[in-house]
């Protein structure tokens, strides 16, 4: 038993008020719930990487027969759009947060269109390729890839749509809040699972 | 109650009230952590009973060498249904209810983190069981690639139908994952960030950091399982190849991340129970948990340990030798905090006031196979002799301690212990311990044989064998109706002593803890004021009337 630590210090410690807020603090909880999720997450996008890697490393016969490798010039762009994305929501976070809610609705709308962007430049790239989802291990690796990765998008997408349409609710978003905070971090996750993504696909063919 | 210091004195209980019984919420979406936490329970045990007659077939099929009871597509599907059911269905939803019930009253908090999430991923059990069990009713029946579905066995498919056993297989298997998840990104939550004020990490009981470190686990290996099982559905549907070696795929990429999730998962299931005989030993032996802090930190490192030995089970699926000779290092390496445990809990039975209660001979039998299932385990993670036994009836054996004799042991030893806390009444410690003795001689009658067996070189998953493994099959068999039979008294002592048991106590076994402290069964709101905690959780032997009485005897 820890004897070091007696009754009177931690009675007059804690004061009953102190217990209160300790239960009520379910912003916090929240947020750190959703921090953990994500760390969760991320390893799903690990184990498709260490996937990725083993196969490619692995496999003779990597590309499906008659494609010659990808085109990266218009993925570049569309992880231009993506990455400064990240940018914006961080600053409609703080425009949120000071209070300016016509700013942070523009921002975070203007996030919302750079990841619509994104998405359609994805679906346009799709259609051209001239393999298929099941045409071997890279075929099927590829479109996994980005496709999981593109169904965060549009969940990200969707969340910022709900969060935007919270905003009109008076008093809703005085001084910031939970929601928007945690999809603004599910959208930089959503990046940085990108870039590593553009570099494994991509860069490294 | 107002803020109550806890303190290692036993308070006599005086009024115990008959206890009301409204079983009706039971059936409802209720968002209270101790209804969930028996929804859980009930609903795995039931689950429980269908893999336990499922294994009854088997082993009824096994008692003769010819394959003469079910034909071997039906046998495939009873080892595959059976393994399914006892390991996705019985163990990992009995430990989270039990952990659902226990963990916010252990820490002094009202409810869990998220407490819809916590009804949602309960309500995603029996459906996901419902939908198991209707791929019976497919024209190809239920899945039949054993509980781990290694391609390419798993993702043949004779039919015309993408609807496969194996398909509705994996998609349950999904659900499981994600109710998974969800309840552990709730514990983890609830764990870190609702404790009672004074209650630090150090002075939770060591059954909270068992849970908590098996949470950390599920959040840090389940998601590649998660990412093999999306894999393997669009291979066995979609005609994609990424385990198909004939366009390119790799089989034993979906070996890495089955046992990436898979071994670290036989930890998820065991510390639990590690931390309910951190609870009960110290109860009945009236003596503080020896080297608490100790086993609690131990935990951790199991759990850190755990993810780094996967390839153990795939020395003989053409692992490179070096490959071999490190997963064999970190394998043995989990012994060592094991050990630590196994060392704390008998240092703490050891010259104790032994009362041999039901719960406490659950657990000194769940120890003492935990310690044979340790033993084979070391010798399994040896590469030469796991080259010799692999894909034996050893293997079976070796498991079958850990996930009956260790874990389903001590759920039991959990269930009669905290039975009163939860129902407001007593068991009957007689049927409770007729149970104990059927159990534990069934288990070493059913399981022991399988070591031998596996040695002679009997592979798993056979449903006819030559004639020489006759006579440990017969043995195994026998032990394995007397298992089935001990299951009768416990039901029946459950279902009696819900219905009209004695009333029970607040603290029955004069124990430590918060969950002690409210009535039994507890307010909705667990705690009318939280408490505040002031001390460790296993303060036996100092003010502890039992032990005070024998030591002035003792000088007296």
């Amino acid at each position: 038993m820890d004897s070091s630590i007696s009754t009177e210090k931690l009675d007059g410690a804690i004061a009953p008020h102190t217990a209160h807020a300790h239960e009520e603090d379910h912003a916090g909880n929240s947020m750190f719930g959703f921090i953990i999720f994500l760390l969760s997450e991320s390893v799903i996008f690990l184990s498709f990487f260490a996937g990725y890697i083993l196969v490619k490393t692995t496999t003779p016969n990597w590309l499906p027969e008659g494609v010659s490798g990808l085109e990266v010039s218009k993925p570049a762009i569309n992880t231009i759009v993506l990455v400064s994305s990240s940018f914006v929501a961080y600053f409609a976070e703080r425009a949120l947060k000071k209070e300016n809610l016509l700013v942070f609705r523009l921002l975070w709308l203007l996030t919302m269109a750079m990841g619509a962007y994104f998405l359609v430049g994805q679906a346009i790239e799709w259609s051209e390729l001239e393999f298929g989802f099941s045409d071997g291990v890279f075929g099927g690796l590829f479109y996994l890839l980005t496709g999981f990765h593109g169904l965060h998008v549009f969940t990200g997408i969707l969340l910022m749509g709900i969060m935007l349409f919270k905003s009109f609710v008076p008093g809703n978003y005085a001084g910031g809040h939970t929601g928007v905070d945690a999809t603004s971090l599910f959208w930089h996750f959503v990046d940085v699972i990108w870039i590593i993504l553009f570099i494994l696909i991509y860069v490294w063919q | 109650m107002t803020n109550v210091p806890v303190e290692g004195i036993a308070i006599p209980d005086i009024a115990h009230p008959e206890p009301q019984n409204n079983w009706r919420k039971y059936f409802s979406f209720s968002t209270d952590h101790k209804v969930i936490g028996i929804q859980y329970l009930v609903t795995s045990f039931v689950f429980f009973l269908i893999g336990g007659l499922l294994s009854m077939v088997i082993r009824a099929e096994l008692i003769t060498p010819q394959a003469d009871l079910i034909d071997r597509t039906l046998y495939n599907s009873m080892f595959t249904m059976h393994g399914t059911i006892m390991i996705f269905l019985w163990i990992f939803p009995s430990l989270v209810g039990l952990a659902n019930y226990l963990v916010p009253l252990m820490i002094g908090a009202r409810d869990m983190a998220f407490p819809r999430l916590n009804a949602a991923a309960f309500w995603m059990v029996p459906i996901f069981g419902i939908l198991l069990m209707t791929s019976y009713f497919l024209p190809a029946g239920t899945a039949q690639a054993g509980w781990w579905s290694y391609p390419p066995v798993s993702t043949q498919n004779p039919t015309d139908s993408i609807i496969t056993g194996e398909f509705v297989w994996i998609l349950a298997v999904a659900i499981s994952g994600v109710s998974s998840i969800m309840g552990a990104v709730n514990f983890v939550t609830t764990i870190v960030r609702m404790r009672a004020p004074g209650m630090t990490f150090f002075r939770m009981p060591a059954y909270v950091w068992t849970v908590f470190s098996a949470q950390i686990i599920q959040l840090a290996a389940l998601p590649a399982l998660t990412a093999g099982a999306i894999m393997l559905l669009f291979d066995a549907a979609a005609g994609t190849a990424f385990f198909n070696p004939d366009k390119g795929g790799n089989p034993v990429l979906f070996q890495h991340f089955f046992w990436f999730y898979s071994h670290p998962a036989v930890y998820v299931m065991v510390l639990p129970i590690f931390g309910v005989f951190s609870e009960i030993f110290p109860v009945y032996s009236r003596k503080p948990l020896f080297g608490y802090k100790v086993v609690a930190v131990s935990s951790l490192l199991i759990t850190t340990v755990s993810v780094l030995v996967w390839v153990h089970h795939m020395y003989a699926s053409n692992t490179p030798g070096w490959m071999r000779m490190l997963f064999m290092a970190t394998t043995m390496l989990v012994a060592v905090p094991t050990g630590i445990k196994v060392f704390a809990w008998v240092a703490t039975i050891w010259k104790g006031k032994l009362r041999l209660d039901t719960p406490m001979l659950f657990c000194l039998g769940a120890l003492i196979m935990f310690v044979f299932a340790g033993i084979t385990g070391v010798m399994l993670a040896s590469v030469p002799i796991d080259i010799h036994v692999n894909n034996t009836y050893f293997v079976v054996g070796h498991f079958h301690y850990i996930v009956y004799g260790t874990i389903t042991m001590g759920m039991f030893a959990a269930i009669y212990h905290w039975f009163p806390k939860m129902t407001g009444r007593m068991y009957y410690e007689g049927l409770g311990k007729l149970h104990f003795a059927l159990a534990f001689i069934g288990v070493n009658l059913n399981f022991f044989p399988m070591h031998p067996l596996g040695l002679q070189g009997m592979l798993r998953r056979v449903s006819s064998y030559e004639p020489e493994y006759a006579f440990w099959n017969v043995v195994a068999s026998i032990g394995a109706f007397l298992l089935g039979m001990s299951t009768i008294p416990f039901i029946l002592n459950m279902v009696g002593a819900w219905v009209q048991g004695k009333p029970a106590p607040d603290n029955p076994w004069r124990a430590i803890g918060l969950e002690w402290l409210v009535s039994s069964p507890p307010p909705v709101e667990n705690f009318e004021e939280l408490p505040i905690v002031v001390s460790g959780p296993y303060g036996y032997g100092k003010s502890d009337p039992l032990v005070e009485n024998a030591a002035a005897l003792k000088e007296g």
